[in-house]
């Protein structure tokens, strides 16, 4: 299990438009380095990123290896209603991880 | 018998051909000359980098062959980049991000990496604002594209040029 960072307030004002910083620790090895040994490191890295806000789609990423290493993505949405936010991660080597974050929305 | 009589005669021809030509080359062997004197051209080993015929090539399997626009978009980059590993980019793109008027997509483009895309960012009215940030590798200094889809089907592009000192993709593991 990789380690994930997200860093979004708890809370929101109804209609404010807030920043969403996602990070997670991953090598992102691109297919193309060479390792200790001499030989290409085989490719290994995060291909999809999506965040789903009270289980609706707002925001997805496709990633190439020129992504650098533990990938941080960051993006923005307007605050509708309290609820969750769901982040997931898919990549090579079947590699899938999924984090979520409250959201407490209040009247203005 | 007769097909060699008939042949000698024919061959004498081609020689007397030869010989009124002042340098004794025909120009059938002149031009075999200058293509074995061009062909290293040709065989020259390319190295295994996206090249500006392949970032167009993605941007058009992207943009699906629409015309590209300049303005309206954002590139936020540094021009001078010390380590190419690790590269912080934000791309911004002017639109009310209304139900009716919003950012669709934006993707990025490289010149020389090894391959010519970067990445793709979905977006949806829900965003509130077209503005993405990521870190991204380049290989060396080049031209990065960034490229953004709006709702109502228009494409607008911003280039941007960028000097690169250490070369991600390259080195091997650091121990």
């Amino acid at each position: 299990m990789a380690r994930a960072l997200i860093h979004m307030p708890q809370a929101a004002r109804r209609g404010d438009v807030i920043e969403i910083r996602a990070l997670i620790g991953h090598p992102m090895e691109t297919g193309y380095r060479p390792g200790a040994d001499g030989r290409v490191l085989p490719r290994d890295i995060i291909r999809k990123f999506t965040c789903s806000y009270n289980g609706e789609r707002i925001f997805a990423a496709e990633l190439h290896p020129a992504i650098a290493a533990n990938p941080y993505i960051a993006f923005h949405t307007v605050a509708t209603e309290s609820g969750t936010l769901e982040f997931t991660w898919e990549g090579d080597n079947g590699f899938a991880q999924s984090e979520t974050k409250k959201l407490s929305v209040n009247e203005a | 018998m007769a097909a060699d009589t008939a042949g000698g005669p024919a061959v004498k021809g081609s020689s007397g051909q030869k010989t009124s030509n002042p340098r004794g080359l025909s120009p059938g062997r002149r031009s075999l000359l200058l293509a074995g004197v061009a062909t290293p051209v040709f065989l020259m080993v390319r190295p295994a980098l996206a090249t500006p015929p392949s970032m167009t090539q993605a941007i058009k399997d992207f943009t699906g062959g629409a015309r590209l626009q300049s303005g309206r978009l954002t590139f936020e980059i540094a021009e001078l980049i010390d380590n190419g590993n690790a590269v912080p980019v934000t791309i911004r793109v002017d639109s009310p991000m209304t139900d009716g008027d919003y950012v669709t997509s934006i993707g990025i483009f490289n010149e020389r990496n090894p391959l010519p895309d970067v990445v793709r960012f979905s977006l949806t009215p829900r965003a509130g604002k077209a503005e993405v940030s990521t870190r991204i590798r380049l290989a060396t200094s080049q031209k990065l594209v960034a490229v953004a889809c709006m709702s109502d089907g228009s494409w607008w592009q911003q280039t941007v040029d960028v000097v690169v000192t250490l070369a991600a993709c390259i080195e091997g593991e650091v121990n």
